[in-house]
Protein backbone atom coordinates (compact mmCIF):
# COMPACT_ATOMS: atom_id res chain seq x y z
CA UNK A 1 0.00 0.00 0.00
CA UNK A 2 1.07 3.50 -0.52
CA UNK A 3 -0.83 5.21 1.27
CA UNK A 4 -0.60 8.96 2.29
CA UNK A 5 2.36 11.28 3.77
CA UNK A 6 2.03 14.90 4.75
CA UNK A 7 4.99 16.81 5.86
CA UNK A 8 5.67 20.34 7.21
CA UNK A 9 7.97 23.19 6.78
CA UNK A 10 8.08 26.44 7.81
CA UNK A 11 8.67 29.40 5.80
CA UNK A 12 9.32 32.72 7.49
CA UNK A 13 5.35 32.97 9.12
CA UNK A 14 3.76 30.57 6.12
CA UNK A 15 3.01 26.45 7.16
CA UNK A 16 3.70 24.99 4.10
CA UNK A 17 2.06 21.43 4.02
CA UNK A 18 3.50 18.78 1.32
CA UNK A 19 1.14 16.03 0.71
CA UNK A 20 2.22 13.07 -0.84
CA UNK A 21 -0.19 10.10 -2.26
CA UNK A 22 -3.73 9.31 -2.04
CA UNK A 23 -5.79 11.15 -0.15
CA UNK A 24 -9.30 9.49 0.73
CA UNK A 25 -11.42 8.99 3.53
CA UNK A 26 -8.96 6.74 5.48
CA UNK A 27 -6.10 8.94 5.07
CA UNK A 28 -7.81 12.38 5.32
CA UNK A 29 -7.93 12.19 9.02
CA UNK A 30 -4.05 12.22 8.64
CA UNK A 31 -4.58 15.88 7.12
CA UNK A 32 -7.06 16.83 9.51
CA UNK A 33 -4.79 16.49 12.27
CA UNK A 34 -2.16 18.54 10.45
CA UNK A 35 -4.77 21.24 10.58
CA UNK A 36 -5.55 20.89 14.13
CA UNK A 37 -2.06 21.27 14.89
CA UNK A 38 -1.54 24.47 12.50
CA UNK A 39 -4.28 25.84 14.55
CA UNK A 40 -3.51 24.97 18.14
CA UNK A 41 -0.11 26.23 17.26
CA UNK A 42 -1.88 29.97 15.81
CA UNK A 43 -0.24 29.72 12.61
CA UNK A 44 -3.30 30.69 10.01
CA UNK A 45 -1.11 31.35 6.98
CA UNK A 46 -1.08 27.76 5.32
CA UNK A 47 0.59 26.48 2.01
CA UNK A 48 -0.63 23.43 0.59
CA UNK A 49 1.84 21.96 -1.81
CA UNK A 50 0.14 19.18 -3.86
CA UNK A 51 3.70 18.15 -6.02
CA UNK A 52 3.10 14.07 -4.97
CA UNK A 53 -0.77 13.89 -4.15
CA UNK A 54 -1.87 11.21 -7.00
CA UNK A 55 -5.61 11.29 -5.84
CA UNK A 56 -8.19 13.11 -4.04
CA UNK A 57 -11.51 12.29 -3.34
CA UNK A 58 -14.27 14.33 -1.70
CA UNK A 59 -13.04 13.14 1.83
CA UNK A 60 -9.82 14.81 0.98
CA UNK A 61 -11.78 18.07 -0.28
CA UNK A 62 -13.94 18.00 2.95
CA UNK A 63 -10.78 18.59 5.13
CA UNK A 64 -10.19 21.90 3.42
CA UNK A 65 -13.67 23.20 3.61
CA UNK A 66 -13.53 22.31 7.50
CA UNK A 67 -10.86 24.56 8.42
CA UNK A 68 -11.30 27.73 6.07
CA UNK A 69 -13.72 29.75 7.89
CA UNK A 70 -11.78 29.14 11.09
CA UNK A 71 -8.69 30.19 9.15
CA UNK A 72 -10.25 32.91 7.93
CA UNK A 73 -11.51 34.75 10.54
CA UNK A 74 -8.32 34.79 12.02
CA UNK A 75 -7.21 36.73 9.03
CA UNK A 76 -5.44 33.31 7.61
CA UNK A 77 -6.07 31.75 4.43
CA UNK A 78 -4.93 28.36 2.96
CA UNK A 79 -3.43 28.67 -0.37
CA UNK A 80 -2.57 25.89 -2.82
CA UNK A 81 0.01 25.04 -5.49
CA UNK A 82 1.82 22.74 -7.42
CA UNK A 83 -1.27 20.40 -8.21
CA UNK A 84 -1.26 17.67 -11.05
CA UNK A 85 -4.20 18.10 -13.97
CA UNK A 86 -5.89 15.27 -12.59
CA UNK A 87 -6.12 16.38 -8.92
CA UNK A 88 -7.03 20.17 -10.36
CA UNK A 89 -9.84 18.63 -12.13
CA UNK A 90 -11.64 17.24 -9.42
CA UNK A 91 -11.29 20.62 -7.72
CA UNK A 92 -11.96 22.47 -10.94
CA UNK A 93 -15.07 20.50 -11.15
CA UNK A 94 -16.42 21.62 -7.71
CA UNK A 95 -15.98 24.98 -8.52
CA UNK A 96 -12.91 25.18 -5.69
CA UNK A 97 -11.18 27.36 -7.07
CA UNK A 98 -12.90 30.50 -6.52
CA UNK A 99 -12.86 29.43 -3.17
CA UNK A 100 -9.27 28.69 -2.81
CA UNK A 101 -6.34 30.45 -4.95
CA UNK A 102 -4.20 27.95 -6.54
CA UNK A 103 -0.75 28.98 -7.87
CA UNK A 104 1.38 26.88 -10.20
CA UNK A 105 4.18 26.70 -7.99
CA UNK A 106 5.32 27.44 -4.35
CA UNK A 107 7.50 30.62 -4.94
CA UNK A 108 4.46 32.43 -6.43
CA UNK A 109 2.15 31.21 -3.76
CA UNK A 110 4.24 31.67 -1.22
CA UNK A 111 5.06 35.76 -2.82
CA UNK A 112 1.02 36.18 -2.49
CA UNK A 113 1.43 35.66 1.25
CA UNK A 114 2.95 39.42 1.32
CA UNK A 115 0.80 41.45 -1.37
CA UNK B 1 -25.36 -13.34 -18.42
CA UNK B 2 -25.33 -12.41 -22.28
CA UNK B 3 -22.63 -13.83 -24.10
CA UNK B 4 -21.27 -10.75 -25.32
CA UNK B 5 -21.10 -9.76 -21.53
CA UNK B 6 -17.59 -10.22 -19.12
CA UNK B 7 -18.24 -9.75 -15.43
CA UNK B 8 -15.69 -9.35 -12.73
CA UNK B 9 -16.75 -9.01 -9.20
CA UNK B 10 -14.96 -8.09 -5.73
CA UNK B 11 -16.58 -8.58 -2.04
CA UNK B 12 -14.50 -6.78 0.34
CA UNK B 13 -14.44 -6.15 3.90
CA UNK B 14 -16.40 -2.51 4.75
CA UNK B 15 -13.44 -0.49 5.82
CA UNK B 16 -11.61 2.54 4.07
CA UNK B 17 -8.47 0.89 4.47
CA UNK B 18 -9.48 -1.31 1.39
CA UNK B 19 -10.12 1.96 -0.50
CA UNK B 20 -6.97 1.56 -2.25
CA UNK B 21 -7.80 -1.76 -3.20
CA UNK B 22 -11.33 -1.27 -4.71
CA UNK B 23 -9.60 1.54 -6.78
CA UNK B 24 -6.82 -0.36 -8.13
CA UNK B 25 -9.42 -3.15 -8.88
CA UNK B 26 -11.99 -0.83 -10.68
CA UNK B 27 -8.96 0.91 -12.65
CA UNK B 28 -7.30 -2.31 -13.88
CA UNK B 29 -10.72 -3.71 -15.21
CA UNK B 30 -11.44 -0.27 -16.79
CA UNK B 31 -8.16 0.17 -18.80
CA UNK B 32 -8.30 -3.13 -19.64
CA UNK B 33 -11.62 -3.15 -21.71
CA UNK B 34 -10.26 -0.06 -23.65
CA UNK B 35 -11.34 3.36 -21.60
CA UNK B 36 -8.97 5.81 -21.58
CA UNK B 37 -6.93 7.31 -18.50
CA UNK B 38 -9.17 10.69 -17.88
CA UNK B 39 -12.19 8.10 -18.19
CA UNK B 40 -10.61 5.34 -15.80
CA UNK B 41 -9.52 8.40 -13.41
CA UNK B 42 -13.69 9.43 -13.38
CA UNK B 43 -14.66 6.11 -12.57
CA UNK B 44 -12.40 5.27 -9.98
CA UNK B 45 -13.81 8.51 -8.00
CA UNK B 46 -16.74 7.62 -8.59
CA UNK B 47 -16.35 4.25 -7.09
CA UNK B 48 -14.64 5.08 -4.24
CA UNK B 49 -17.37 7.98 -3.44
CA UNK B 50 -20.16 5.50 -3.42
CA UNK B 51 -18.21 2.85 -0.96
CA UNK B 52 -17.21 5.61 1.25
CA UNK B 53 -20.55 5.97 1.44
CA UNK B 54 -21.13 2.47 2.17
CA UNK B 55 -18.59 2.62 4.80
CA UNK B 56 -19.80 5.25 6.91
CA UNK B 57 -23.31 5.47 6.29
CA UNK B 58 -24.59 1.80 5.60
CA UNK B 59 -23.03 -0.05 8.68
CA UNK B 60 -22.55 0.92 11.80
CA UNK B 61 -18.92 0.12 12.48
CA UNK B 62 -16.51 -0.20 9.70
CA UNK B 63 -15.53 -4.09 9.20
CA UNK B 64 -18.87 -4.94 10.24
CA UNK B 65 -19.57 -6.42 6.99
CA UNK B 66 -19.07 -6.67 3.05
CA UNK B 67 -19.33 -4.41 -0.20
CA UNK B 68 -19.91 -6.10 -3.02
CA UNK B 69 -18.00 -4.31 -6.56
CA UNK B 70 -19.67 -6.00 -9.64
CA UNK B 71 -18.06 -4.62 -13.06
CA UNK B 72 -20.63 -5.90 -16.16
CA UNK B 73 -19.07 -4.98 -19.22
CA UNK B 74 -20.36 -5.45 -22.77
CA UNK B 75 -19.24 -3.89 -26.13
CA UNK B 76 -20.98 -0.25 -25.23
CA UNK B 77 -20.32 0.18 -21.54
CA UNK B 78 -19.45 -0.26 -18.27
CA UNK B 79 -21.64 -0.99 -15.19
CA UNK B 80 -20.87 -0.67 -11.83
CA UNK B 81 -22.99 -2.07 -9.16
CA UNK B 82 -22.17 -1.49 -5.45
CA UNK B 83 -23.60 -3.58 -3.12
CA UNK B 84 -24.31 -3.53 0.64
CA UNK B 85 -26.92 -5.12 3.09
CA UNK B 86 -26.72 -2.03 5.43
CA UNK B 87 -29.65 0.16 6.66
CA UNK B 88 -29.95 2.33 3.08
CA UNK B 89 -31.73 4.85 2.54
CA UNK B 90 -34.49 6.94 0.45
CA UNK B 91 -32.60 7.72 -2.69
CA UNK B 92 -35.89 10.40 -2.66
CA UNK B 93 -34.09 12.64 -0.11
CA UNK B 94 -30.70 12.72 -1.49
CA UNK B 95 -30.08 16.45 -2.91
CA UNK B 96 -27.18 17.72 -5.50
CA UNK B 97 -25.67 20.11 -3.94
CA UNK B 98 -25.92 23.76 -5.99
CA UNK B 99 -22.30 23.96 -5.98
CA UNK B 100 -22.52 27.86 -6.20
CA UNK B 101 -24.68 27.89 -2.88
CA UNK B 102 -22.53 25.07 -1.25
CA UNK B 103 -19.46 26.59 -1.55
CA UNK B 104 -20.73 30.28 -0.38
CA UNK B 105 -21.76 28.32 2.81
CA UNK B 106 -18.34 26.59 3.56
CA UNK B 107 -20.27 23.32 3.94
CA UNK B 108 -18.93 19.97 4.70
CA UNK B 109 -19.77 16.55 3.13
CA UNK B 110 -21.98 15.53 0.56
CA UNK B 111 -19.63 16.20 -2.40
CA UNK B 112 -19.76 13.02 -3.15
CA UNK B 113 -22.82 12.52 -4.77
CA UNK B 114 -22.20 15.35 -6.55
CA UNK B 115 -19.23 13.68 -7.88
CA UNK B 116 -20.90 10.36 -8.83
CA UNK B 117 -23.68 12.06 -10.51
CA UNK B 118 -21.27 14.12 -12.82
CA UNK B 119 -18.75 12.08 -13.47
CA UNK B 120 -20.67 9.01 -14.55
CA UNK B 121 -22.75 8.83 -17.34
CA UNK B 122 -25.78 7.40 -14.75
CA UNK B 123 -26.34 6.63 -11.42
CA UNK B 124 -29.03 4.81 -10.15
CA UNK B 125 -30.20 2.94 -6.64
CA UNK B 126 -32.13 0.36 -5.84
CA UNK B 127 -32.19 -0.12 -2.10
CA UNK B 128 -33.93 -2.73 0.38
CA UNK B 129 -32.75 -1.52 3.65
CA UNK B 130 -30.58 -5.03 5.77
CA UNK B 131 -31.84 -7.12 2.48
CA UNK B 132 -29.38 -5.71 -0.46
CA UNK B 133 -28.98 -2.03 -1.12
CA UNK B 134 -27.59 -1.00 -4.66
CA UNK B 135 -26.18 2.21 -6.60
CA UNK B 136 -25.41 1.33 -10.15
CA UNK B 137 -23.21 3.81 -12.31
CA UNK B 138 -22.92 3.18 -16.05
CA UNK B 139 -20.16 5.10 -18.07
CA UNK B 140 -20.20 4.47 -22.05
CA UNK B 141 -17.39 3.58 -23.64
CA UNK B 142 -18.27 5.65 -26.36
CA UNK B 143 -20.11 9.42 -26.20
CA UNK B 144 -22.95 8.67 -28.36
CA UNK B 145 -25.01 5.49 -26.50
CA UNK B 146 -26.46 4.17 -29.45
CA UNK B 147 -22.93 3.35 -31.50
CA UNK B 148 -21.74 -0.06 -30.59
CA UNK B 149 -17.84 -0.58 -30.82
CA UNK B 150 -16.88 -2.80 -33.51
CA UNK B 151 -13.82 -4.20 -32.70
CA UNK B 152 -12.99 -5.57 -35.60
CA UNK B 153 -13.29 -2.16 -37.96
CA UNK B 154 -10.51 0.00 -38.94
CA UNK B 155 -10.99 3.08 -36.31
CA UNK B 156 -9.29 5.48 -38.82
CA UNK B 157 -12.82 5.50 -40.73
Amino acid sequence: MTGFEVTQKMNQDIAVLYLKGFLDAHTAPDLEKAFKDLIEEHKYNILVNFFDLDYISSAGLGVFMGFIEKIRENNGDIRMSNMTPKVFKIFDLLGFPKLYRIFKNEQEALTSFTE
Amino acid sequence: MKSDEKQYELKIPSQTDNLELIRDFVSKVSAKVGFHDDDVDKIQIAVDEACTNVIKHAYDKEGEDHIGIIIKIDYQKLAIIVTDRGKGFDPKTLELPRMEAYLAELRVGGLGIYLMKTLMDEVNYDIQPGVRNEVRMVKYLLKDKNEKINFTSDTSQ
